[in-house]
């Protein structure tokens, strides 16, 4: 059963399994086990990282494609419930609307941006996505009638999904079954079996292809494979995933603007989780969004503590301040790209006994 | 059979000056606008045009290059603060005296680092696409936050020269100082840049290695200096370039370099990557588009470069001046 | 015995998880011109990219007059005296003719008698002196490739296929232009494909197939025998245009 939940792809490794299991678990629990309004939402952007991590390890681990778009997609998401709910309402059905509309744009976006710029070279790829991100960053902010601009949109989602709601009368464990909580598991629910969604395609015949596109394209070509269609409809399947990563964050912050969804900043951090969790192997998205969303979220702390701890020494008391943590993941960032080329994951199933 | 030039990209300049005119409808605001245009031009050319020359020469796509922009400002600013005295004097010597040096700290810096970037970065990543990107991009990443360790994550104001300030009166528009100095500065920078490709030896040993790499090594010329020398020169050009463009936008922060990258992806893109003409044209064709824009459909402007780099690609696919290989 | 202009001994070349050369042998003497032949993909190629340093011999030797040169860059073998005419002619097409044959004469401007000489073989080259190199035909950009490896004496020259895709009164010109080379002290490898030019001017050949050396010996003798070359080429000569 389990097996076959995880595509005949087990994590082969123990210790990974356990990492694995822990993030599973910790998730599964958060409203339970870390209660407070700050431990919830780092578990609900966990599973939104998470799943939008392993959306772009798909291109970039799976496909060798690097894109600089796959914020794009995100914010596509994201305003498509945010413009849906902003306009016509909180009701179930706008939402659905939004949605499908979003999903629909992307797919299209996707496949437009993959047949032109798909069959030229990677380092072209990257630029031209880079540039097309940037331009709908402009759009979006340029747009402020329908976006909100630099704003963003705050709207109301169904009244069941409103922290106000109360599911039960008596608490349970100790906590209020509310609509944040049902928000918490609508968000946790729709990531983990997208996860698996993108597990299984991975691990189909079709995940095989792209993998011997990725070691060899030549080859891939000359054995008959339509490199191109196959990138081209990995590029249109990762688009589609961030959108739903899109759609959940919004849903979960009830808020979607241009820094939350679109930045530059959110490009970078998913790459460092891809790769620092490691590329190609899917289960490194979930250890990388993991530990990064906990680095953001608490390596502030830590890095106080040794900074104030290594006060009176030059320099590195600034080396070590709470605001520089980004600076120590960029490190970690290119050590893992040169010496460990399949990251945390890579090294947890190399040391397997 | 001279060589023949190609003259339809130079013709699409005059050709976009010539048709924002009736468009702005008042001589003295267009010629506003095109100063403006091109000096901003001038300023993204000295930042692209090491970038696609290393491209071309070395097949390396440096996405950290926008680092070297930004040290090389950070490095300017401080010289400039430093000598806040002789840029407030009222005499173009005395102001220029200072900026000297604050161009000489930008491009010495900056090539400092592009030298230790190469070594340690780049060499080990040569010929392997993904990973050049993914460790540049880290790169970018890991230089940005030290940039904030050494001088600070606040914006920084950056002095300019008291006369460079303010503007020329030409008839009826007004055309400010420091826009010509740019336009000055680079047109030097790529008259210079043009000698040296064309009418000398080590020119047209870097033309050559951009066609052929393995046949300059093949008539053994050792193409690692050559390109560890392009390398260090494009990043000295990034760091001038930053100086200028600090002094445009009259402050600093760390994440200029990336933000200026999205416009000099797009001109090198344009130009045809690995050319240094193509990547002249584009950049004059951006400033001058950002500039006719912005006055006549400012929501267009920030847009602008990209519906450019489409129409251009969907007229020459490789860019304007598409280089062999 | 004096010693071999060129020696390869147990050459392996990998290109990828290519294993394309599997330990080529053989020597080629001073003076003279070798030609090695072989049907297509029997690594005539990579045997003359792995002599020049293009691609690195995971196993064996090279020596170039008794110095092992295996591990030797590129530009340094070039610097040895070794020229190197690639299959594609590698001629830089964004350059004119005469920048072309200034990068290649290192040790600068060439002086004007020897240009003369090249002019003489290659008369067009004065003619397109000033033009783009990538505005000459076929032929003549093979002459440029040519010119460009003999601009200066070198000790040693390897030519992929000079002949490819060349009109026969090209072929001819090309022919006369190697009989001259060979008067002067430069010793020359070459591939090539063309019966013609292997017969009237190779003086030993070796024969390669699948990655080794299958034949060496002097070109009289295989020209001469048509069941050899039937053997080793899979057709004979005559029929190998």
């Amino acid at each position: 059963m389990i097996r076959s939940l995880l595509s005949a792809d087990p994590p082969g490794s123990r210790l990974l399994a356990a990492s694995l299991l822990a993030v599973l678990v910790g998730l599964a629990l958060a409203p339970f086990v870390f209660p407070g309004a700050r431990s919830l939402d780092v578990a609900a952007r966990v599973a939104v990282f998470v799943l939008l991590a392993a959306s772009y390890d798909l291109l970039l681990g799976y496909t060798g494609i690097v894109s600089f778009a796959h914020t794009m997609f995100f914010g596509i998401g994201g305003y498509g419930i945010g413009i849906a709910a902003a306009s016509w309402g909180s009701g179930w059905g706008s939402l659905a609307a939004g949605s499908l509309a979003a999903l629909a744009c992307s797919a299209a976006i996707a496949f437009a941006v993959g047949l032109l710029s798909l069959r030229v070279r990677a380092i072209f790829f990257a630029m031209i996505t880079l540039a097309v991100a940037a331009f709908f960053q402009i759009l979006a902010s340029q747009m402020s009638w329908l976006t909100g601009g630099e704003d963003g949109l705050n709207f109301n989602l169904p009244s069941v999904l409103s922290p106000g709601t109360k599911l039960v009368a008596a608490p349970v464990l100790g906590i209020d079954l509310n609509g944040r909580v049902l928000s918490y598991y609508l968000v946790f629910g729709c990531a983990l079996a997208l996860f698996l969604v993108l597990l299984r395609i991975v691990n189909s015949p079709f995940g095989r292809v792209l993998l011997a596109i990725r070691e060899n394209e030549f080859r891939a070509e000359a054995l008959g494979y339509r490199t191109v269609v196959y990138r081209t409809v990995a590029n249109c399947l990762g688009a589609l995933a961030a959108t739903c990563a899109g759609l959940l964050y919004a849903l979960w912050l009830r808020y979607t603007g241009p820094a939350t969804t679109l930045s530059f900043d959110i490009m970078i951090d998913i790459l460092l989780m891809v790769v620092i969790g490691g590329m190609g192997t899917m289960y490194g998205a979930v250890l990388g969004a993991t530990i990064f969303v906990l680095a953001e979220s608490y390596l502030r702390d830590l890095l106080r503590l040794a900074s104030d701890a290594t006060h009176g020494v030059p320099l590195l008391p600034a080396l070590l301040h709470p605001d520089r943590w980004l600076l120590w993941l960029g490190v970690l960032f290119v050590v893992c790209v040169y010496y460990f080329p399949h990251g945390i994951v890579g090294r947890l199933r190399a040391r397997r006994p | 059979m001279k060589p023949r030039f190609d003259w339809i990209p130079l013709a699409l300049v005059a050709l976009v000056a010539a048709a924002a005119l009736p468009l702005v409808a008042s001589a003295p605001i267009w010629l506003t606008l095109t100063v403006a245009g091109l000096a901003m031009g001038m300023m993204i050319f000295m930042m692209a045009s090491g970038l696609t020359l290393v491209f071309g020469l070395m097949d390396v796509m440096n996405f950290a290059h926008g680092v070297f922009i930004s040290i090389g400002a950070y490095a300017a600013t401080s010289v400039l603060i430093a000598l806040r005295g002789a840029m407030h004097a009222d005499s173009l010597a005395a102001n220029l005296a200072a900026m000297a040096p604050a161009a000489a700290a930008a491009i010495a810096v900056s090539g400092i680092l592009g030298w230790l970037f190469e070594r340690v970065v780049i060499r080990p990543v040569y010929g392997e696409h993904l990973k050049q990107i993914l460790v540049t991009m880290g790169g970018l990443i890991v230089f940005e936050q030290l940039i904030k360790v050494v001088w600070g994550p606040d914006m920084i104001a950056v002095p300019r020269p008291q006369a460079l300030s303010g503007s020329f009166i030409l008839g009826q528009a007004a055309i400010e100082r420091y826009r010509v100095l740019a336009v000055v500065v680079g047109l030097a920078v790529f008259a210079a840049m043009w000698l040296l490709l064309n009418r000398t030896r080590l020119g047209m040993l870097i033309r050559a290695g951009v066609e052929n790499a393995e046949m300059v090594e093949s008539l053994g010329y050792r193409i690692r200096r050559l390109f560890v020398g392009v390398f260090v020169a494009g990043s000295c050009l990034a760091g001038l370039g930053g100086t200028m463009w600090a002094l445009y936008q009259e402050s600093i922060t760390a994440q200029m370099g990336m933000q200026v990258m999205v416009v000099i992806f797009i001109v090198v893109i344009i130009g045809g990557l690995g050319s240094v003409g193509g990547c002249f044209i584009g950049a004059l064709l951006v400033g001058l588009l950002a500039n006719y824009t912005g006055y006549l459909a400012p929501k267009l402007a920030l847009g602008s470069n990209i519906l450019l780099m489409v129409l251009v690609l969907m007229w020459r696919p490789r860019g304007l001046y598409p280089v062999g290989r | 015995m004096p010693e071999p202009m060129l020696a390869l001994s147990g050459v392996n070349t990998r290109i990828g998880q290519y294993h394309i050369l599997q330990g080529v042998a053989f020597e080629v003497p001073r003076g003279g011109l070798t030609m090695l032949l072989g049907r297509n993909g029997a690594g005539k190629t990579t045997c003359l990219r792995t002599i020049m340093g293009l691609w690195r011999a995971s196993a064996g030797s090279v020596r170039v007059e008794g110095r092992d040169t295996t591990r030797l860059p590129t530009p340094e073998l070039a610097r040895l005296g070794v020229a190197y005419v690639p299959e594609n002619m590698g001629i830089f097409a964004g350059l004119t003719v005469r920048e072309n044959m200034l990068l290649a004469a290192r040790a600068g401007p060439p002086d004007e008698k020897r240009l003369e000489w090249v002019f003489g073989l290659f008369p067009a080259l004065r003619k397109f002196w000033n033009a783009l190199a990538g505005n000459l035909s076929g032929g003549q950009k093979q002459m440029l490739a040519v010119a460009r490896a003999i601009i200066e004496p070198r000790r040693l020259l390897l030519v992929d296929e000079p002949t490819k895709g060349l009109a026969p009164a090209i072929v001819a010109n090309m022919i006369e232009a190697f009989r001259e080379l060979k008067r002067t002290d430069t010793t020359i490898l070459v591939v090539e494909q063309n019966f013609q030019f292997a017969t009237s001017l190779g003086d030993s050949v070796a024969v390669m197939d699948s990655g080794r050396i299958v034949h060496t010996g002097a070109m009289a003798d295989l020209a001469a025998d048509e069941g050899l070359q039937q053997r080793l080429l899979g057709l004979s000569l005559d029929a190998h245009q």
